[in-house]
């Protein structure tokens, strides 16, 4: 290719249409008005040059022939694949004529406003969703909203704010910046780091930290290339990470190798805490987790005895049964050893600048909407009543309280559905085949995505093109650095920006007049917090970190005053002091302290289910070339992981008569699906292990098929309605009950 | 002319494939033609399981003769996510290569 003819455009990934949650800089090289290629940005350094599978892949996916690149309407029933091309204007017209109907019959509130993972979106959404006067912002179907949510929540009311592993990641001279040292030890709880971004922290920044001296401590049911480099490795029973993190605390606490420094001057309710954990002790720990008691000590004493060491936990935590409580109880072991905000510890992680893009708290509500509104919108919002702590922490509606309003219409009817980059069906849905049913009925719903999938498929009655990362303008303050999303070629077809979108139909619907113009106009007033604006960062190769002394930078913020909103020093809680004794979930009616709760379905729980489904099934193993349910259309990657694979071990398929790459179904309660077998002594004798969000994009889309979600996709095995007190944890994701068993001879 | 190839640190490859997507980027590869690929190796010691990743060139790597012309690295070389993958002359890569842990060269033009 004659590489002198292109233009470089350095932006920033952050968007379906690339990837995952992270900010990798990357420079785009355009050819006569198209993408030829996209590459790492050296510069920047979130990335340093590198970029993953997903991001290499841009130029295929964004030219993909199956691309919806028009507004469609649909012409049949839902389901039945007919679409007609329509204008922008039909589609806008009809959406706002239909979106204002429903809001003079039923109420703003009955229509939901439905995102996927959290990248860009966020913002726009609810955007949107405020101007129309709608609370009722949502991941549909994700049962005990169990990802990151319950982990924020958790922080948030034990020491006031975030914190993450600290990679360097929040200063701009990464690895060469003085007042940055490498964790000594680093926890990886459950999660495959190398597979992406998750909650936007650069998986391989691991890696990075290791060259540097890292060592590594690994909890996670499977063998892994992060456990063969471990020097303990935890393999529990899933579900049962509240009992280690209560076994670990258990053991720094009894053994007084805790900072007491820190837990005297900065800590309250340790004597409960301590007092809490000696039901926990690491005979019982080994008893409910299969992990030896002598392991469990030895992870303990290498993480509190080497200072800085720090965490970094994955979406399992999440799903847990009681999920908030098993998040809690990890955010302690890190509190007491004083790994807080401290350089290679998990330090506190705040939206660069103090720019909003995505709100990830309830202050950052209030900051854009006002107070009023917010409380308002709180009034009706769906789950807020029954939750205290879904009331006070953020602005989602809880997913399983909404499912059974879709189903009885109490207590008030859903009418309609805003579906922005989000496969309900084919993704974070538990139970999916009931999120169908129930929202088949809706009145009227829009899809604003890049392709179709099961959901658009199943449910749209509009189809909006949206753009990739490429092709449109966004902002990013996901911790740090702050940075922009450069338009380098125009939409394709006519695809528009999920920001312009969200724009031109705020315009139409708001309530009071929209004050922004342009999309830029609006980028520009949300980045004055950063004293910066569009042009300016663009100017300066997409990024920046904050100034010295900024509150949104490192560290020890909470002895110089940096972390309270009144200016004081210690932690944004009641006490001023990160909260072992939590007052927050206290006042929200729950324990304040930590405990195990049993998974629902499980050999302990219910031993008669499991003598017919004796296996557990994890779910939601991540692959390295897809983002959730996205990609599977993509050939470059799709090339790399072909085929739906569940991981299961190699003496227990013997016994099954199950050989590798036999097609197999997983069958549970819920009724059963297809993947193949991959079979490995990676995987625990008694834990089959399967990716989530598989559809197969080249079968038919009509509806029953529906991409052949029904066959692959494993959340067919999940349920809705096992929350967690909190409204948040508590699923069947991470930890149900199958069996596994040969199709036709191990062909399809 | 001095023979070019890559060192690769097998060690620290985690399989995240961005070194094959990386080449066919570079190359429009499609239909599975790629010039570098990775392999999963599992092996079972008497304590625990192991899982490395092994990455190898193909035929089809040229060393990404027209990047390396103009200065810039190897794609796979600039993408590697865990940067394990080294390019130079095979001379240079050896010394290099005394000092590391499980590490291969390969020479593929």
């Amino acid at each position: 290719m004659a590489k002198s003819k292109e233009n470089k455009v350095l932006s920033t990934l952050w968007s379906a249409g690339c990837g995952s949650h992270g900010g990798c800089g990357c420079e785009i090289y355009v050819q006569d008005g198209k993408v030829a290629r996209v590459e790492g940005d050296k510069n920047h350094p979130f990335n340093q040059g590198r970029l993953c599978a997903k991001g290499l892949a841009i130029s295929q996916y964004m030219y993909h022939p199956d691309r919806v690149l028009y507004p469609l309407k649909r012409t049949g029933e839902r389901g039945e694949g007919k679409w007609q091309r329509i204008t922008w204007d039909e589609a806008y017209d009809t959406i706002e004529k239909r979106l204002k109907d429903i809001r003079a019959k039923h109420g703003a509130e009955s229509v939901i406003f439905c995102q996927g993972t959290g990248r860009d979106i966020g913002g726009p959404i609810t955007f949107l969703m405020y101007a129309y006067g709608s609370p009722n912002w949502v991941q549909v179907g994700l049962a005990g909203h169990a990802c990151y949510t319950p982990r924020l929540g958790a922080m948030f009311a034990t020491q006031g704010h975030y914190s993450v592993l600290d990679a360097s990641q929040m200063l701009e001279k990464r690895y060469d910046s003085p007042e940055w040292t490498p964790p000594k030890y680093i926890i990886i709880w459950a999660q495959n780091p190398a597979a992406g971004c998750h909650d936007g922290f650069f998986g391989h920044w691991i890696i990075d930290c290791m060259k540097r001296g890292s060592k590594l401590i690994t909890i996670d049911p499977r063998s892994t290339w992060f456990s063969t480099r471990s020097e303990v490795h935890l393999q529990n029973r899933p579900g049962t990470d509240g009992a280690i993190a209560l076994g670990m605390l258990n053991v720094i606490i009894n053994e007084g190798i805790y900072d007491k420094v820190f837990v005297e001057k900065w800590c309250y309710g340790f004597d409960e805490l301590k007092e809490r954990v000696q039901e926990y002790t690491p005979e019982k720990v080994e008893e409910i987790s299969w992990v030896p008691k002598e392991l469990l000590i030895k992870a303990a004493r290498l993480f509190a005895k080497n200072k800085p060491s720090a965490i970094q936990w994955g979406e399992p935590v999440d799903a847990m049964p009681a999920g908030s409580v098993v998040a809690q109880a990890i955010n302690h072991l890190w509190a007491i050893t004083g790994n807080i905000d401290n350089p290679g510890g998990n330090v506190i992680a705040r939206n660069s600048h103090g720019v909003t893009t995505y709100p990830f708290s309830s202050a950052e509500l209030t900051k854009l909407y006002g107070a009023d509104l917010v409380k308002k919108l709180n009034e009706k919002r769906i789950g807020a009543n029954d939750y205290p702590m879904i009331k006070n922490f953020r602005g989602w509606v809880q997913p399983d309280v909404l499912i059974d309003q879709l189903e009885t219409d109490k207590p008030y009817p859903i009418k309609g559905a805003w579906i922005q980059t989000s496969n309900i069906i084919g993704g974070q849905a538990a139970d999916p085949r009931r999120h169908y049913n129930a929202m088949k009925k809706l009145d009227f719903i829009v899809c604003v995505d890049l392709f179709q999938n099961p959901t658009s498929m199943a449910l749209a009655d509009i189809f909006l093109p949206a753009c990739t990362i490429c092709e449109k303008e966004s902002f990013r303050s996901w911790w740090q650095p702050l940075g922009v999303s450069v338009k380098a070629v125009e939409g394709v077809g006519e695809a528009k920006s999920d920001w312009e979108i969200n724009l031109d139909l705020a315009k139409r619907l708001a309530t009071t007049p929209i004050k922004y113009n342009t999309v830029r106009e609006l980028i520009d007033d949300r980045l004055k917090d950063g004293n910066t604006n569009f042009e300016k960062l663009k100017a300066k190769g997409c990024w920046e970190y904050p100034p010295e002394g900024h509150n949104t930078r490192p560290y020890y913020r909470y002895e110089k005053g940096l972390l309270r909103a009144d200016g004081k020093p210690g932690f944004e809680t009641p006490t001023g002091k990160v909260e072992l004794y939590s007052k927050k979930y206290e006042e929200w009616g729950l324990d304040p302290l930590p405990y195990y709760e049993e998974p629902k379905e499980s050999s302990v729980a219910t031993p008669e289910l499991a003598k017919k489904y004796p296996l557990i099934l994890t779910t939601g193993r991540r692959s390295p070339v897809f983002f959730h349910s996205e990609h599977r259309m993509i050939p470059w990657l799709r090339e790399l992981d072909p085929f739906p694979m569940c991981e299961i071990n190699d003496k227990t398929a013997e016994e099954l008569g199950i050989g590798n790459g036999d097609w197999v179904y997983i069958e549970n309660t819920h009724g059963k699906i297809k993947m193949k077998a991959k079979v490995t002594p990676t995987a625990h004798p008694k834990v089959v292990t399967a990716p989530h969000g598989w559809w197969l994009p080249e079968t038919d889309g009509k509806a029953p098929n529906l991409f052949s979600t029904w066959e692959h996709n494993i959340n067919n095995l999940t349920s809705m309605g096992n929350q967690g007190k909190s409204g948040f944890g508590g699923t069947d994701y991470r930890s149900g009950l199958c069996r596994v068993f040969k199709i036709n001879g191990g062909k399809e | 002319m001095p023979r070019n190839g890559l060192l690769i640190q097998q060690d620290w490859c985690t399989g995240c494939h961005a070194c094959e997507v990386a080449c066919k980027q570079e190359h429009n590869f499609s239909g599975g033609m790629v010039g570098i690929k990775v392999d999963e190796v599992v092996s079972t010691g008497p304590d625990k399981v192991y899982v490395d990743f092994m990455p190898y060139t193909t035929r089809f790597c040229d060393l990404c003769a027209e990047r390396t012309k103009a200065g810039e690295q190897p794609a796979c070389v600039k993408h590697c996510q865990a940067t394990c993958i080294t390019y130079g002359t095979v001379a240079e890569l050896a010394i290099l290569m005394d000092k590391q842990p499980r590490s291969s060269i390969f020479a593929p033009k």
